[in-house]
């Protein structure tokens, strides 16, 4: 190792030579690197899929313009939009559809624990509306009580999700019905429930009886092919008396909730603070590290002063040092990250999992703020006065 | 003028402090060092001889008088040069300052690579011949930790030597070792000296060595009182 260094340096590679001469405290450097990394992966991790989880409902529908309530930051925040809205946007000649779409929670009862079922209310007759997984199923839903169920939702067997067909429905009771489930479809637990289900709005206002049907929580509209959203969008809002509104492409509003869900809700917040966090943490424990191992040789690195070393010479030693720790750091700490992430994920069934992307921004954030905290610790250097030797 | 001269210092003054703390250590110091010659500089402690040493050696600024050091004056030298020309020169410290990370060869090495641009081999081979003249042939990949004081100090004196300095500088190379390894060192240092026409400026409280000196300068309260030359 050192002779491959040496050659790359073209000098005796003096920082790892110091680093691994006491062993101890070089294991215990790249720990601390390894555990700043491991913090910073996890928050990450979680943030991930947070972001994840957040779009993952916008996925099942696939409109051009959202219309919502003002204070609806996310799919299942905020308030109604009354339905004359949907006539009044009818009424531009570029949209060419809309649908009311209704969203609330269901509990379900599975026995040893009640799981949670964000509920779509929707309108059976426009698949247009719909991904093309759920668009195929949607006649089913014309069937009163009937559903589709998110077969990844928490809670729910394998076995038992894959045996959910027209021919074989699983049914269960809630909200004082019996609601049943002649298909599938993938959803995904997220953070505001277990999983999903979609019925149409009939079904949804049986089940929950103090909504009506003139207030969806959402109106859809799909534009005519070629049409300018923007440009449509401005006609809607003198269309449309109520400023309150928020009138959007849908995938602005997508974005605007992932934004929301990661600035302004403290579980976003939070996790955006953890990532801060870590990489203190790494930026502390490397500088502790490198300020330590200077303050330690300055009376050898003031002899190689004295023997006519430069100071490109010394910030290269430190440098070295910090590029030893960023990368050897790194490697275990990925390795436990990668872990703990897919432990997590089994647990939760949360998507989270270590992408290359993630990896990838942190091992060049370990190696940024390592040379960062190098850059910092070769102050101390300057304390190093070969007049003092004699 | 001497023309063959290694270093040529000239009425140097030098003070330490300011203001009201400001007190000078060195008074109208002459001194000339010939090529090959082998000078000891003597005095009671505090009079002078290591700050001679450390302005000599370009390791502090000179502030008043001239100092010639091969062909160039300190005086007003910029670090630039002042570092240029420190590469030329070999010190040897009373503590022996070899880094504990690296070994007897490593430390050694570090003394040829400061000049940049020799191939790994020829560093290496270098280094080894040079702890082969120390004696210290079979000790060549020992820490530091685990070489005697006398053998780490001859370590030192690999390093100061290993690129055939113009000029040596020891302050007290042997105060630290007993009297057997101190000779040794010092002969080291005589004898290296010689065969590559190295100048040698050495302090020293240890009258053992006079005999080996050609000239003999001491240093009394900043100033130098006597110039002995020998043979
Ligand atoms: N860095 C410094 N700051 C202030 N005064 C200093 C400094 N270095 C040396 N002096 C003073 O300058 C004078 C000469 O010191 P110097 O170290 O040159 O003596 P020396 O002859 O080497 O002594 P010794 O034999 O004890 O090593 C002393 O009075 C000392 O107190
Ligand atoms: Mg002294």
């Amino acid at each position: 190792m050192s002779r491959l260094l040496q050659r790359l340096f073209g000098r005796l590679p003096i920082g790892w030579l110091q680093l691994t001469h006491n062993r101890t405290r070089f294991a215990a450097a790249l720990a601390g690197v390894a555990f700043a990394n491991v913090l910073v992966f996890v928050q990450l991790g979680i943030m991930n899929s947070m972001g994840a989880a957040t779009l993952r409902p916008y996925t099942f529908f696939q409109p051009d313009v959202m219309i919502s309530a003002g204070d609806a930051n996310s799919l299942t925040d905020g308030g109604n939009v009354a339905r004359q809205w949907l006539l009044q946007a009818m009424a531009d000649p570029d949209v060419t559809d809309g649908m009311g779409l209704f969203i609330a929670n269901v509990p379900w009862d599975r026995g040893d624990k009640d799981i949670s079922l964000t509920t779509f209310g929707i309108d059976p007759v426009k698949p247009a509306f719909l991904a093309p997984e759920i668009a195929t199923d949607l006649t089913l839903l014309q069937v009163q009580d009937a559903a589709i169920l998110d077969r990844l939702a928490r809670g729910l067997g394998k076995e038992e999700a894959a045996a959910i067909r027209p021919q074989s429905p699983l049914s269960f009771e809630t909200q004082g019905r019996t609601v049943t489930a002649y298909s599938t479809f993938a959803g995904g637990g997220g953070f505001g429930g277990d999983g999903y289900m979609l019925v149409s709005d009939q079904t949804f206002l049986s089940l929950f009886p103090a909504r009506r049907s003139a207030a969806p929580d959402h109106i859809l509209l799909t534009l005519r092919p070629g049409a300018q959203p923007e440009a449509v969008i401005a006609r809607l809002k003198t269309l449309i008396s109520d400023p309150s509104l928020r009138i959007r492409t849908y995938a602005q509003a997508a974005e605007d909730d992932l934004v929301y869900q990661q600035t302004r809700r403290p579980t976003g917040i939070i996790f955006g603070f953890g990532v801060l966090i870590g990489v203190l943490v790494g930026l502390v424990i490397v500088y502790q590290v490198l300020s330590t191992d200077v303050a330690d040789h300055l009376r050898e690195y003031a002899t190689f002063k004295a023997m006519g070393y430069g100071p490109r010479f010394f910030l290269g030693v430190v440098f070295e040092e910090a590029l030893v720790l960023g990368i050897l750091g790194f490697v275990p700490g990925l390795i436990v990250g990668t872990s703990i992430l897919l432990i997590m994920g089994a647990i939760t069934t949360l998507p989270l999992a270590m992408t290359p992307s993630m990896a990838a921004s942190v091992f060049v954030g370990t190696i940024v703020f390592s040379a960062l905290s190098g850059a910092i610790a070769t102050r101390r250097l300057a304390a190093a006065d070969p007049a003092d030797l004699f | 003028m001497d023309s063959d001269a290694v270093v040529d210092v000239r009425g140097l003054n030098h003070w330490f402090g300011s203001g009201d703390m400001k007190k000078q250590a060195l008074f109208d110091v002459n001194l000339t060092l010939k090529r090959g010659s082998f000078t000891v500089l003597m005095g009671p402690s505090g009079s002078g001889k290591t700050t001679v040493l450390t302005l000599v050696g370009c390791l502090r600024a000179v502030q008043d008088g001239s100092v010639k050091l091969l062909g160039q004056e300190l005086n007003g030298a910029g670090e630039g040069q002042l570092v240029a020309l420190r590469r030329r020169l070999g010190f040897i410290f009373q503590a022996h300052n070899l880094h504990e990370s690296l070994t007897a060869a490593q430390n050694v090495m570090m003394g040829v690579q400061v000049h940049g641009g020799v191939p790994d081999r020829t560093v290496e081979q270098a280094a080894l011949h040079a702890l082969g003249l120390v004696g210290l042939a079979d000790r060549t990949s020992y820490l530091p930790g685990n070489l005697s004081g006398g053998q780490k100090q001859r370590v030192a004196v690999a390093r100061a030597l290993v690129s055939s300095p113009a000029l040596v500088l020891a302050d007290e190379p042997t105060a630290a070792l007993d009297k057997d390894s101190a000779a040794e060192v010092v002969d080291l240092l005589k004898r290296m000296g010689q065969s590559r026409g190295t100048t040698t400026l050495l302090v020293t409280h240890d009258n053992r060595i006079l005999d080996r000196a050609d000239l003999i300068l001491t240093l009394e309260d900043g100033r130098i009182i006597r110039v002995e030359e020998r043979n």
